[in-house]
């Protein structure tokens, strides 16, 4: 008997009892489109999250520097400036691992137009500084070597910013804001970037010179970096090198005895990153275990129908038995039946799979991302199911005696 | 007559009941040669139906041999006997055994399926055998929609459409009335006429006198063993069967 017929003997005994076919198949699709939807899921969530770091800046480090402590009460990283513009010069030109470095100086001011007035954070930083966050100008030019030099009153502004001064979609380009009282001449606005993680507004901010923000803004002691500094490192491996490379320049800088605690700290935001990563991948393996164990008990449901379907029909196995059917021909269709019913639900599992995972992306606004690879094993692990649920009975079909069989009412 | 089909040598069965051994055949020795038709009888328990499944390779004796076609059945594994049951053997039943809510085209294939035979040649081989038992009109009917006796002419079509040297009926009128009977048995005699060995086991003396020999089977032993003139069976002028009869 050839593969075709007792695909063929198979198919027309599940058709003869639609609604028990489908009702055991019920199991596997369920398990299927489980562990599809959940995968799927898992991974939209990995996507999100590497979305959000990816618009914080690749490869970033943060330097902060260190932390007073007075009366007992302590201050917090960068509440004491410990970080000079020396240290800065020396991380761009000595850690071989950083691409670029920038300052950020930030302080919130009011930034005022001619009729409106919105409070946001005021940025002080260098070229770079753009260029390590991946975030280009939409309008416009951006800030330029030779503003640091002169130190010129120019700023460039956040989308939202831009939105509260002078409406949406308005382009501000050579108007003129005042922050501090000092008027700045506004040469770009920033492309939209949206939120962090975190739910902060990126676009919510505006940038000068740091420099400029130094002599019009900050004020004070001019040594010390009154801020973070930005570092980029030049590959996302290299990240946890730069780091190190920072860290020995600056205890070496700072000349901090062997043992004693560092007066700065650096955030390494990519192994942060692959820290939540991991988190979520925990998850999704989590989730999709979960509907796997319902995959097992979607072939247990198969495997208890068809002990119930070859005690049913023990009569044609005898007959079958008495025209020639061999025990090999015998188990081979009860074992077709049992992989019938496992892919079909397999199938049809992946269908309501890919449905789910696609109104729950529409739900949370994540990308859909459906892996090829998971829906192959989800349907090669159906197909085990049916095979291992399936041999059972088909084994327990195939050893019937055939006077017995054909005797059984 | 011509050379033995079947022969057996002290064929015994034992079945193990609990701590009793119960046994259903002793040492039966017996020859049947190509084309006779030979009824066993006997009461029940006899031994008859256990004869029948080990003539028929449905069973194998305990002790003994037998061969059939030249064959050593008695050693032959599972697979091989399902072999000789397809390729030398065809089966009626008391009780018809049909698969329901299938064809009667279907139902005649079915054995030519485990031959390996190709389609078109499975359908072409399964009209022929419906036609010669007078239903080739009835090809896509199912068993509910027939009678008793349209339905075993569809089992004695299946049991013939391998082309068999020997045809074993079990009680194959014992569910019909006594005019389909006779129909049953004039086509027995036909098929008999063109070289078919016949195995029939009945209990009814009246179906027994349609056969070339009869054998009396008694508490596993063979009682008596006689040939006789077989009675014609007189087939009625509506029977469908004998429309159909060449």
């Amino acid at each position: 008997m050839s593969l075709l017929q007792v695909l063929r003997v198979a198919v027309r005994a599940l058709l003869r009892n639609k609604m028990r076919s489908f009702l055991t198949t019920l199991g596997v699709i369920i398990g299927v489109s489980a562990v599809i939807a959940m995968v799927a899921i898992g991974e939209g969530a990995k996507a999100r999250v590497e979305e959000a770091f990816a618009s914080m800046g690749s490869n970033l480090l943060v330097v902060l520097s260190g932390t007073t402590s007075a009366s007992g009460a302590h201050g917090g990283f960068g509440s004491m400036p410990t970080l000079t513009w020396d240290d800065l010069k020396a991380i761009r030109s000595e850690a071989s691992a950083v691409r670029y470095a920038s300052p950020q100086l930030r302080s919130n001011q009011q930034v005022i137009s001619e009729d409106q007035n919105w409070a946001t954070s005021i940025n002080g930083v260098s070229p770079e500084y753009f260029s390590m966050r991946t975030w280009p100008v939409a309008m416009g030019s951006a800030i330029s070597q030779s503003d640091i030099e002169t130190g010129n009153k120019v700023v460039l502004l956040g989308q939202t910013v831009v939105d509260k001064l002078f409406g949406a979609n308005a382009d501000p380009t050579g108007q003129s804001v005042r922050i501090q009282k000092v008027p700045f001449q506004i040469i770009g606005v920033l492309a939209r970037k949206g939120q962090s993680a975190t739910g902060q507004d990126y676009d919510d901010a505006a940038f000068i010179p740091y420099t400029t923000f130094q002599a019009k803004i900050q004020g004070g002691l001019q040594k010390f970096v009154a801020g973070a500094l930005m570092v980029s490192a030049v590959s996302s491996e290299a990240t946890t090198r730069a780091q190190n490379q920072i860290a020995t320049l600056l205890r070496d800088r700072h000349h901090t005895p062997i043992g004693a605690d560092d007066d700065f700290s650096i955030r390494n935001l990519t192994e942060m990153a692959s820290a939540q990563q991991e988190g979520v991948k925990t998850l999704t393996t989590l989730l999709a275990s979960i509907a796997a164990v319902s995959l097992i008990v979607g072939g247990i449901g198969i495997m208890n129908i068809m002990l119930v379907s070859v005690t049913e029909r023990t009569r044609e196995i005898g007959i079958r038995m008495a025209v020639g059917a061999r025990p090999r021909d015998v188990l081979s269709q009860f074992l077709v039946e049992a992989l019938a019913l496992s892919i079909a639900g397999g199938l049809i599992g992946i269908l309501l799979g890919l449905l789910v995972a696609n109104r729950l992306a529409a739900n949370f606004g994540w990308p859909i991302l459906i892996r090829v690879d998971v829906i192959v094993i989800a349907v090669g692990f159906s197909g085990l199911v049916g095979v291992v649920f399936g041999l059972y009975p088909a084994q327990k079909a195939s050893r019937l005696d055939p006077i017995e069989a054909l005797r059984y009412e | 007559m011509a050379k033995s089909l079947i022969e057996t040598s002290k064929v015994s069965k034992v079945y193990r009941m609990g701590d009793v051994e119960v046994h259903a055949l002793r040492e039966v020795s017996i020859s049947i040669s190509e084309g006779e038709s030979v009824a066993v009888m006997g009461p029940s328990g006899s031994g008859k139906s256990t004869l029948m499944n080990i003539l028929g390779c449905l069973d194998r004796p305990s002790s003994g041999g037998y061969w059939l076609a030249g064959e050593e059945v008695s050693q032959l594994d599972r697979n091989a006997l399902a072999r000789m049951r397809n390729h030398t053997l065809g089966f009626v039943f008391q009780s018809f055994n049909l698969l329901s809510r299938t064809s009667a085209q279907e139902n005649v294939e079915l054995p030519l399926l485990y031959a390996g035979v190709s389609a078109r040649e499975r359908h072409a081989r399964a009209r022929e055998a419906l036609a010669r038992v007078g239903l080739a009109d009835r090809m896509h009917h199912h068993p509910n929609q027939m009678s008793g006796g349209q339905q075993q002419r569809v089992a004695v079509a299946r049991a013939l459409v391998t082309r068999p040297r020997l045809m074993v009926a079990d009680e194959p009128t014992g569910n019909l009335d006594s005019r389909t009977s006779i129909e049953i048995m004039a086509l027995f005699q036909e098929l008999g006429r063109s070289g078919i060995t016949l195995l029939l086991v009945t209990h009814e003396p009246d179906i027994a006198r349609y056969a070339s020999r009869v054998v009396v089977m008694h508490d596993g032993r063979v009682q008596s063993d006689r040939r006789q003139t077989p009675l014609q069976a007189e087939l009625g002028p509506d029977s469908a069967g004998a429309e159909s009869a060449p």
